[in-house]
């Protein structure tokens, strides 16, 4: 996937989004949930990233605001060469053929009042210049592409299945040629057997038409199976971005390696990685603590890290970590903490 | 665990029938499983699979109609549970048997204080004044991890985060003391740091009250963190049991074989492509006279069609103590080159 000259389709440079919060009889703005702060991230040309993290941490809020469901706060969404986050609404408009999104709840997503064929359809409606012929050919090829029985066309979405539904969903978004699409935990409302079936479909999609996905997801273990590079998220903050393999076989972060641990391995004969159990709760993304987002429930916690929030910079080839067991070479923890050497293993620099 | 302890709960050929508009829908065929001291049966299955309507029948939680207990015996210390008067299983819930169910949003009550719904139970079952009722609730808040608890017992459900208010749902079921706790996908809502928190409160309760516990989850990981035993269920029956290493070591069940392919792994080999499970599960609309699993099996037989297979043993045990499994097909018969 990661060819030598792949061109980063998608760069996201310090994106912010922040919702006010107004309080009082005169609902004056008194402060704001900062749901993404200053997240950097590029996603190659046909590749996946994998974008993960607990509920609240803020994954589908950059997931919306990439395109532009939220109107960012601040920052740069490149996507195929144009800033999403700038753009004139006419100028967005033509430019949402190319990136689109697979929502998480096929129940809610569907209009429960249009049929498939309306559903499908409703994009090359707006878009495309297509007559009434060529549109219903469109939508029996995509609904061939998802592996939906033609005859189901004029069927309403109360009578599909979950699986089913989130077919329409896929076959919908990839009604106008996208290039790039947001998985926002397409899988989540679904059963087992059934998850297994969509990410096949999404891996196939990808294959035979060279999409680009930002794939968000709790699943740890869906994850490490579709994605190129995951980013892992806490509390509106990339905490860690690296190649997949990389980041399972030895996460940096120690959130990283708590949210890998706290995962239960589907079979009780395996040894299992030392389980990290964090205390407490996250805190609240309209009150962050100073310093160091995980500060307050990190196991390697020390001074520096309650003063200064630690940049995401590159500590291997490939791993960018925001940290500053990894940064910060001469301040060593305090107390009982392990030595700094111990948690730097292979690190180059 | 406890291999030789008498059950205490025993459940026998439980049948549930749901009266819908489009007809019948069997939702329960002939579960039978029991539970021993201090044992944590974990229930696997998808949705529509049987596993919470079974549990909610045995202690008479399902409105009726729609649902009608059809037929069985749910034995609980020697009574049978379904034969009782809806007072007399009142005392049973609660005091016997704890329940937690998933959403801990929806399970509370928010226009009551927590403190006040920790205590209902106490004073009903227990017949606590309120100040014993109150210092029970502190202690118990304590059990189950939540810091201060004498000043959280004013707050409100929408003052706790989602994780406490599991803590608070557990803590509720275990307010008597009951013999039996049926946890009903409880950690499914939850972050899975918050999930690890709270499987590692209940293996710490169980250790320390010795309750036996019923797991209720979709999700393999959590079985095989928890369980002692596990019951497979597809299509309202029991498709296996087995103690839970020799489940994932030797799975006998197509249905359970394929299922612990579909998942991805977090370590080891990484597969380049997912197994599927093709198909639907099935509408219970009649009491199945054929395998539930048989649509979307790839070793069905042709006797498949005609009967419904029987759990009978793997190991030789008596049935509901070792592995057990309803297939006609056996991995023995898979001939060398058939593909797995």
């Amino acid at each position: 996937m990661l060819d030598a000259g792949a061109q980063p389709l998608v760069q996201v440079t310090d994106l912010k989004m922040y919702f006010p919060i107004h309080t009082g009889l005169l609902r004056r703005h008194t402060g704001d949930v900062k749901a993404v702060d200053g997240v950097s991230f590029s996603i190659n040309t046909g590749e996946t990233l994998g974008l993960v993290g607990e509920s609240g941490c803020g994954k589908s809020t950059v997931g919306r605001a990439l395109l532009r469901l939220y109107e960012p706060t601040a920052g740069k969404v490149v996507i195929d060469g144009q800033d999403v986050a700038t753009l004139t609404p006419e100028a967005l408009r033509k430019k949402r053929p190319t990136m689109q999104m697979v929502f998480q709840d096929p129940q809610a997503s569907l209009n429960p009042r249009m049929t498939v064929a309306d559903i499908i359809g409703e994009p090359l409606q707006e878009h495309a210049n297509l007559d009434e012929q060529g549109r219903l050919r469109r939508i029996y090829e995509l609904m061939d592409q998802v592996g939906l029985n033609r005859s189901f066309a004029n069927r309403y979405p109360y009578a599909f299945s979950g699986g089913q539904r989130q077919r329409i969903g896929i076959a919908r978004a990839l009604a106008l040629n996208p290039k790039f699409i947001v998985c926002d935990e397409p899988i989540a409302a679904l059963d087992v057997s059934i998850q297994a079936q969509v990410v096949n479909l999404l891996e196939d999609l990808q294959n035979r038409l060279g999409l680009t996905y930002l794939f968000i997801s709790h699943d740890l273990s869906m994850v490490r199976h579709i994605a190129d590079r995951v980013a892992v998220m806490y509390l509106g903050r990339i905490a860690e971005l690296s190649p997949r393999d990389a980041l399972y076989a030895r996460p940096l972060h120690p959130y990283a390696e708590a949210l890998l641990s706290a995962v239960n391995e589907p079979d009780p004969n395996r040894a299992r990685r030392q389980r990290i159990i964090l205390k407490g709760d996250v805190p609240s993304p309209a009150n962050p603590p100073k310093g160091c987002n995980f500060c307050t429930r990190c196991p390697k916690v020390f001074d520096l890290c309650r003063q200064v929030k630690p940049d995401l910079v590159q500590v291997e080839p490939g791993r960018f970590v925001a940290c500053h067991l990894y940064t910060n070479s001469n301040a060593g923890p305090t107390g009982t903490q392990a030595p700094i050497s111990d948690n730097q293993q292979g690190v180059s620099q | 665990m406890a291999d030789l302890a008498a059950p205490v709960l025993d459940v026998r050929g439980l049948k549930t029938v749901f009266h819908t508009r489009a007809g019948e829908v069997h939702a329960v065929n002939s579960v039978s499983f029991s539970l021993r001291p201090g044992e944590v049966l974990g229930v696997v299955g998808e949705s529509g699979s049987g596993k919470s309507v079974t549990m909610m029948s045995l202690l008479g939680l399902l409105p009726s109609p729609p649902a009608d207990v059809r037929g069985g015996q749910v034995l609980l210390g020697g009574r049978d549970l379904l034969k009782i008067s809806p007072k007399e299983l009142q005392s049973v819930r609660g005091a016997k048997v704890g329940f937690v169910f998933q959403d801990p949003m929806t399970s509370l009550n928010p226009v009551f204080t927590v403190g006040n719904q920790i205590m209902e139970p106490l004073r009903k079952h227990m017949g606590m004044t309120k100040a014993q009722a109150a210092d029970r609730a502190v202690e118990l808040l304590e059990l189950v991890g939540i810091p201060d608890a004498r000043r959280r017992l004013k707050s409100y459900p929408h003052q706790f985060s989602g994780g406490m208010r599991q803590r608070v749902m557990i803590a509720i079921a275990l307010a008597c003391d009951p013999d039996v706790l049926i946890a009903d996908e409880p950690t499914t809502a939850l972050d899975v740091t918050i999930q690890a928190q709270i499987l590692e409160l209940v293996k710490e309760l169980r250790q320390k009250l010795g309750m036996a516990i019923i797991w209720i989850t979709h999700d393999l990981g959590v079985i095989a963190a928890i369980a002692d035993r596990v019951m497979v269920m597809y299509g309202g029956q029991v498709a296996e049991h087995a103690p839970v290493k020799e489940l994932f070591a030797n799975p006998q069940h197509p249905y359970t074989r394929a299922l612990l392919r579909t998942i991805p792994s977090i370590s080891g080999e990484r597969e380049a492509r997912l197994q599927v499970i093709e198909g639907q599960p099935p509408m219970l609309t009649a009491e199945p006279a054929s395998c539930p699993f048989r649509a979307r099996c790839i070793h069905s037989l042709d006797r498949c069609a005609h009967e419904n297979p029987g759990r009978h043993g793997v190991d030789g045990k008596p049935l509901g103590t070792g592995h057990d499994v309803a297939c006609f097909w056996s991995p023995d018969l898979m001939a060398e080159g058939e593909d797995a």
